[in-house]
């Protein structure tokens, strides 16, 4: 499934849970944790687990932020979320530990309900430790399908300032985008939490962009059109991938191993990419 | 199983419903609505809320309802949330 | 007696759209210029001799600021006369004080084309003895016009006004840029009084001197500030904005946001948000519309401003900052309610417009829309240009959220039809976009080149069911408190007295 956007919907707001398949993000996160007071979580995952399987939410993919493990709240969560078969969570502050003691619950879970499909998991990276340690995280589960990174609480375990230019998160950010790189996962990166500020936010997707990132979390339905647009393949990159693929084709009816394009040697990472725009423009409805 | 410790959940936004549970004031539910939409939804209210009350094994109880377009799945979470935390 | 729509009609019963042959209507009131000027409304309104059954008429451009109508019904009921019709374009909550009048019969009948706040509340509720007739904007003026409605006195609130009766809408302290929907009272009443509380010789004359009979001056003819009344501010809600969204969408798929269209909004927050997105998208194409028209916010303003049109065609001023610009933009134009949506004129605004986006309460399979009363029956606003701009314009598209707190726009049947459904082409939703089926070339087109949610609306409607479950009937009493006239003078729908809490 496509992941450019993952929405944040307070869990326990019945009013922003009726509009949250309808706003455009390609997956929605029902949150259990930061948006939900203290006093109100055991309200918001009952809430939650009946508009899992209230709304439709074909095309959609439904996520659900639980409380961190260090909380009271994590084990309550999954065993009432678990039987509405979300498609993942995503787990804050994660640690290798927190993922292995979640996973092993879910086992029992998943199995109780007898569920059709295992969640995966989106990890939150928003410690030091969380990031440093992010690849040993990356390797202890095979549900992992992405982290994203939250500058956030980053910054405040890091005691230093969230700045504009993001100068103060450079290194976490390249660090996470590597480790998923190597784990073949998929970076996400942190939202824009200037929400009026569009160009602020178009370069921030870009700079993420360039870095590796492939997806933002988004905390307002406005920004979802400007981190897609960033995300969706340029035209020129359309032309120029599908150029490569008929440089391919004819290649291959005139026995040629190796060709070149445009003066450049054209070798299997190229053509993996180049068939990656072109399914991701085909599932875009850019090209037909 | 009686209601004996008052409980509530839910909140006066729109599309949610402020559900209080009381211990009984007579014999069985009592159901008191007060909604935004009851003229065209207040039997179907009264229903899921009933019906919730019912499924988790409750008897006797005052059920106070104060309702602001919430959808039958938002009734039925609400009721629930509330049953459980009386029962706490 | 059923109507084409089948709904239960006491008389004139609609019978579709209609091509009517053109008429023209001559003004021949000519006033003799004489001793004019009172200084006392309470003495003015004995020397009138206001008797029973008569018809007063008022126009609403002060919205909810009007002191005007409340000062003259206030001497009216000291006279012991009982039975009026009162005649307003439209009544706001600051009219409260006729609730008192219907109670005591000193008001029997009302005419309107909006109403709002206790006054509807009252009608709804069953308390104007005679009937109430909620017509359109456009329907006001061809009744006086044709003389299907005559009104004995017009109490014209005036801005503006010179010791001989010559008076403007966009002059003074009680400014309210035009007055639009006073023109065809000026023209036709029996007597004409302009209440003024600025003497002047006015610039810009709307209502000529040789129409009006009396003119008396009063302290203050209202408040300029209870102009903006009602939700004159774009939506913020991410839903509505998506809405809104869609609906440019659809406008360039129809082919007519081209160079030289012409559009006109409702004063809802998603249809503003509209105008908005219209206004970004012109920017950005270079395109270039003829005209806009309304009720007329700051938005249009600013679109005129920028040149995305060339004018403005106003009857009403929603807004402050569209009552200065009338008079500082020559570009932005007066024009009276017949010159906007009279039916007898084939050269009205409403019939040169390309776009117009509306709001509803409730909307049937059938593409009827009720702006007229709620979900619960009660009387919340009527026409106004609803149904004149809706048969007039290429396309009328009307913009709303699917559900809104357990509430669908899409009902079975509508409370009350203000606007039919063969006038109306479009409803977009955030849940998915319904097109009328006489457009399916159209449809057709959409479907194979945008991503746009293009679904049946009897799919649309089982969607809203799903969600909210199905609703019950709001019951009421037999007796009918109004009726819902179309702009050819046939009734389209009875609104029945709403049964006691």
């Amino acid at each position: 499934m496509l992941r450019r956007t993952s929405l944040f919907i307070p869990g326990n707001n019945p009013a922003m849970l009726l509009s949250a398949n309808i706003l455009g993000a390609d997956s929605v996160i029902f949150d259990l944790e930061d948006a939900v007071a203290l006093n109100q979580k055991d309200s918001a995952r009952m809430l939650v687990k009946k508009a899992i399987t209230t709304f439709d939410f074909s095309g959609i993919e439904v996520l659900v932020r639980i409380n961190p493990v260090s909380s009271p709240f994590w084990k309550d969560d999954l065993r009432e979320i678990i039987e509405a078969e979300p498609d993942g969570l995503v787990i804050p502050k994660a640690t290798k530990e927190d993922v292995i003691a979640i996973e092993a619950l879910i086992e029992e879970l998943e199995e109780k309900y007898n569920v059709s499909k295992k969640v995966s998991f989106l990890l939150i990276a928003e410690s030091a430790y969380g990031v440093e340690m992010i690849a040993e995280t990356l390797g202890c589960s095979k549900r992992i399908t992405g982290v994203l990174l939250g500058a956030e609480d980053l910054t405040a375990d890091m005691e230093v300032v969230r700045r504009v230019d993001g100068e103060e998160i450079d290194y976490a950010r390249k660090r996470v985008v590597m480790a998923c790189k190597a784990f073949r996962v998929q970076a996400m990166d942190t939202p824009y939490t200037d929400v009026d500020n569009f160009d602020g936010l178009l370069a921030d997707t870009e700079k993420a962009k360039a870095l590796g990132y492939t997806a933002k979390a988004v905390i307002n339905p406005r920004q979802i059109d400007y981190v897609h647009q960033v995300f969706a393949p340029t035209h020129d990159e359309i032309d120029y991938a599908l150029a490569i693929l008929q440089e391919k084709e004819r290649a291959f009816t005139e026995g040629i191993g190796v060709f070149s394009y445009q003066g450049k040697m054209v070798d299997q990472p190229i053509i993996l990419r180049a068939e990656k725009i072109v399914a991701m423009a085909r599932k875009l409805g850019l090209i037909t | 199983m009686k209601i004996e410790k008052p409980a509530q959940a839910g909140t006066l936004e729109s599309n949610d419903i402020y559900v209080q549970l009381l211990p009984a004031e007579g014999e069985g539910i009592e159901i008191r609505l007060k909604s935004v939409v009851i003229k065209q939804f207040g039997n179907q209210i009264r229903k899921v809320a009933a019906q919730t009350l019912s499924e988790m094994g409750v008897t006797e109880c005052l059920c106070l309802l104060d309702d602001k377009g919430a959808l039958d799945y938002t009734i039925a979470a609400r009721v629930e949330s509330a049953v459980k935390r009386s029962l706490c | 007696m059923k109507n084409s729509l089948n709904r239960e009609v006491p008389f004139n019963p609609y019978q579709g759209i209609r091509t009517l042959e053109p008429r023209t209507f001559e003004v021949t009131k000519n006033v003799i210029s004489g001793n004019k000027y009172r200084e006392s409304l309470a003495e003015l309104i004995k020397e009138l001799n206001i008797k029973d059954g008569d018809a007063l008429s008022f126009h609403h451009h002060l919205r909810n600021g009007d002191y005007v109508l409340n000062m003259v019904m206030e001497e009216v009921a000291k006279l012991g006369v009982k039975n009026l019709k009162v005649i307003a374009s439209s009544l706001f909550a600051i009219h409260k004080p006729l609730v008192e009048l219907f109670e005591s019969g000193i008001v029997t009948e009302v005419y309107a084309a909006y109403m709002t706040g206790p006054v509807a509340k009252a009608i709804s509720e069953g308390q104007l003895k005679g009937m109430c007739m909620l017509h359109s904007h456009g329907y006001r003026a061809t009744m006086i016009q044709t003389g299907e409605v005559t009104v004995d006195f017009a109490f014209i609130a005036s801005p503006a006004c010179s010791m001989s009766g010559n008076v403007s809408g966009s002059e003074g302290p009680s400014n309210c840029g035009v007055l639009g929907y006073a023109i065809a009272d000026a023209q036709y009443a029996k007597k004409v009084i302009a209440v003024t509380d600025y003497i002047v010789e006015p610039k810009d004359v709307e209502i000529k001197a040789e129409w009006v009979d009396y003119v008396v001056k009063v302290d203050k003819i209202g408040d300029p500030k209870g102009i903006v009344s009602g939700t004159t501010q774009i939506t913020r809600d991410p839903v509505g904005l998506k809405i809104a969204k869609m609906t440019l969408e659809l406008m360039k798929g129809s082919g007519l946001l081209k160079d030289g269209f012409s559009f006109q909004t409702g004063a809802g927050g998603i249809s503003l948000a509209v105008a908005k997105d219209v206004f970004e998208y012109c920017k950005k194409e270079q395109v270039k519309g003829s005209f806009a028209s309304g009720g007329t916010t700051s938005y249009l303003v600013n679109m005129l401003e920028a040149g995305i049109f060339e004018f403005i065609y106003d009857v009403q001023c929603f807004e402050l900052d569209a009552v200065a610009s009338i008079s500082r933009n020559k570009n932005h134009k007066k024009m009276s309610a017949a010159q906007y949506a009279d039916i007898y004129n084939p050269d009205n605004i409403v019939n040169r417009l390309d776009f117009v986006i509306l709001g509803a309460t409730e909307m049937d399979t059938d593409f009827n829309v009720n702006v007229t009363t709620g979900t619960d029956g009660v009387i919340m606003g009527g026409s106004g240009g609803h149904s004149d701009t809706a048969a007039g314009a290429k396309m009328a598209i009307i913009v709303s959220k699917l559900v809104s707190s357990r509430i669908s726009v899409l009902t079975d049947k509508v409370t009350t039809i203000t606007t039919t459904g063969e006038t109306v082409d479009a409803l977009v939703t955030d849940r998915g976009i319904a097109i009328h089926p006489r457009h399916q070339a159209l449809i057709d087109h959409l479907k194979a080149t945008t991503k746009l949610p293009i679904v049946d609306i009897h799919d649309l409607y089982q969607m809203a069911l799903k969600l909210t479950g199905i609703p019950e009937r709001v019951e009421h009493e037999q007796r009918v408190v109004a009726l819902s006239q179309y702009r050819d003078g046939t009734l389209l729908d009875c609104v029945y007295q709403i049964k006691p809490e």
